[in-house]
């Protein structure tokens, strides 16, 4: 086995996929770092440097003034307290929130590439996995070694997944080493508020607590991670049916899109978060954000993405040891 | 002899249509058998079902004594293939590409990888990219490949497709010294009569998913060979000769009989000499595998 995924790998990298891809990723960090430094220049022209801490200052009093007025629910109390605390660590870790560290930039940009970007680049990986095999005829010498079929197929899913977990690892230290040339490779214990649930209308605060920034970041990689083994396993059984890697990019590529489509309009729509694709951003449950359609949660949507991956997987497996050659 | 491939009745439909109609033969220890057909004749196909590719609609093959849908390991160990075109990963050398393929056997060692490029002489080029190479020299990867695991038992489908005349004659050659020193079995499909005659010990013809015939080739050949008569006047020559030999009929200005030894054909010149019948010319013809099919299936047409 390990043999079998060796030689898949050979193949991976010797198709210089890899090479490319990362070099995609250091092409879109560089871009999207220099946008973030103009960002911030722009700010700091407005309200000027110096002026943060006073600034800070002036909202903690803000929040304080807040918590001393009557007639404010426990709860809300409860956040507020929350946020005086992020605030309170700030001023006194010297840290401007307004101008981001590496490990800020890094947040940001796995949730801005969670539903589009990372999937694409585990696209590109998973697509030509079995496809290329069919359309180049080389599966004829695969399958007729004294190996047997769903071994080789499992290699190739195996390798599907090493190839993954390097995209992640790639965009998370790309994305750390580059901006950090900019914006200085501090923040890893910046305090980041969590745990917002969202009800109908109403934005749920019971639940809101601080958690240093590395662990935020682990959460949000580890849940950028899943989205794209799911990606990947979906492609994967595409690549299992199909002869044409250009067809299954582009219907992959039809059904990310869309997703990023209909998550903007589908609130109305309810059985649509059925769909694998409106499931992707999960990074905005820990960051508080409205998911498209109600009654979407975490757990939810992982469950979605789990069975549809699940599904994809026995159906590739069921085809790829059943069915006849040419 | 020890018998290594054995084909039980084998059938194929695909869709509604029935792609091989039965076909039962079994091959020997050190035998060149060879596959014939025009195209579409199923001899790819069979090949298909003979190295697992495709799964029989029913009927049996053994390799070795192994079933080989029931012990697909045990039975594909003892078989080196190439199936139509020999596919290889044009973006991995040769050399990489054996490797790739030695890492799916049970242990293979380097000097073996060695030894079989050696074998199809391509020990030069072996460490470029098999994008680089020719046809003829993908032909001789995909055998190298094929040989890797010291197989009993080689199928390979047209494997002179591609080569040029002094890489057929190589290649065939090479095909018969590995099934009388190493003692494999070779079955060989082609479309070319000429090939299967000069390397195949025994031959069977295929038409529209049937074996029509299976026979050594020295059999098949003496039945369809001919003699042509050029002779004038036809009509005299005809009757003595109907005397003599068996005539098959008239075609231009000759007169066709069957394949006859030399003693018979001598005999004959001196009666239609004495019967002053002029004799320009006497001519014995293998068939060419246009006439051997037209005999054989009836003048089929690809459909
Ligand atoms: N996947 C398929 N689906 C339907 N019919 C097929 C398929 N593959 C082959 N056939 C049919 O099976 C028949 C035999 O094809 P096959 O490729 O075995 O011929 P062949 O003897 O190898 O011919 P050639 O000399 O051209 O290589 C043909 O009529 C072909 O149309
Ligand atoms: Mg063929």
């Amino acid at each position: 086995m390990i043999n079998l995924v060796y030689n898949e790998m050979l193949k991976i990298v010797r198709k210089k996929r890899l090479f490319i891809i990362a070099a995609i990723v250091a092409v879109l960090v560089s871009l999207f770092t220099y946008a973030q430094f103009k960002q911030v220049e722009t700010i700091r022209e407005r309200i000027g440097t110096t002026d943060w801490r006073t600034q800070l200052q002036q909202q903690i009093i803000d929040t304080q003034n807040r918590l001393n007025s009557t007639g404010i629910s426990e709860e809300w109390k409860k956040f507020l307290k929350i946020r005086l605390q992020q605030q309170q660590y700030y001023l006194d870790n010297d840290i401007n929130p307004m101008a981001p560290g590496a490990p800020t930039f890094m947040r940001m940009f796995i949730e801005n590439s969670i539903e589009l970007f990372l999937p694409l680049l585990v696209m590109v990986i998973a697509a030509d996995l079995v496809s290329s095999e069919a359309s180049g005829g080389t599966i004829k010498l695969l399958l007729t070694r004294p190996v047997k079929r769903w071994k080789i197929l499992m290699s190739k899913y195996i390798a599907m997944i090493l190839s993954t977990s390097f995209i992640v690892f790639s965009v998370a230290v790309l994305s750390y080493a580059i901006s950090g040339i900019v914006f200085g490779y501090g923040g890893w214990n910046l305090p980041l508020l969590t745990g917002f649930s969202i009800q109908g209308e109403e934005l749920n605060t019971t639940g809101v607590h601080l958690i240093p920034q590395w662990k935020y970041l682990l959460i949000e990689f580890g849940l950028a991670f899943f989205v794209s083994l799911v990606v990947g396993t979906l492609t994967f059984m595409l690549s299992v049916l199909l002869r044409s890697t250009a067809a299954v990019m582009g219907i992959m590529l039809a059904a990310l899109i869309s997703g990023a489509i209909l998550s903007s309009m589908v609130s109305s729509w309810e059985s649509a978060k059925y769909l694998f694709m409106v499931n992707l951003r999960l990074t905005s449950y820990v960051s508080g954000m409205a998911p498209p359609i109600d009654g979407m949660t975490l757990s939810f949507s992982m469950t979605v993405l789990a069975i549809w991956a699940l599904v994809a997987l026995i159906i590739s497996f069921y085809v790829f040891t059943k069915r006849d050659v040419y | 002899m020890e018998e290594t491939l054995v084909v039980q009745n084998v059938k194929k439909t695909i869709g509604k249509k029935e792609i091989i109609k039965g076909l039962s033969f079994s091959l020997k220890k050190g035998e060149v058998f060879g596959f014939l057909g025009p195209n579409g004749a199923g001899k790819t196909t069979t090949i298909r079902m003979l190295v697992g590719l495709i799964k029989p609609t029913s009927g049996k093959i053994f390799v070795c004594g192994y079933d080989l849908q029931k012990q697909f390991t045990k039975a594909i160990q003892h078989i080196g293939c190439i199936v139509e075109n020999p596919e290889l990963y044009p973006y991995l050398s040769g050399w990489e590409n054996l490797e790739h393929f030695a890492r799916m056997l049970p242990s293979i060692s380097t000097t073996r990888i060695q030894e079989v490029v050696e074998l199809v002489g391509l020990q030069n080029r072996i460490h470029d990219l098999v994008r680089t190479y020719s046809l003829g020299m993908r032909q001789r990867l995909g055998i190298a490949q094929a040989l890797l695991g010291k197989p009993t038992v080689l199928i390979l489908d047209e494997p002179t497709n591609g080569l040029d005349p002094v890489g057929i004659r190589e290649m065939r050659q090479f095909i018969r010294t590995l099934a009388e020193q190493e003692q494999l079995t070779v079955l060989v499909s082609s479309h070319l009569l000429s090939e299967i005659q000069l390397m195949c010990d025994r031959v069977a013809i295929m038409s529209k998913g049937e074996i029509i015939r299976i026979d050594t080739v020295e059999h098949l050949l003496k039945e369809q060979a001919r003699t042509y008569w050029n002779v004038h006047p036809i009509h005299i020559a005809k009757q003595i000769l109907k005397n003599e030999t068996t005539v098959l009929g008239e075609k231009d200005d000759f007169i066709v009989t069957v394949y006859e030894s030399n003693e018979v054909i001598a005999r004959c010149n001196a009666r239609l000499i004495e019967a002053g019948v002029s004799v320009s010319s006497i001519e014995r013809k293998l068939p060419t595998l246009e006439d051997l099919f037209i005999e054989l299936t009836g003048g089929e047409t690809i459909d």
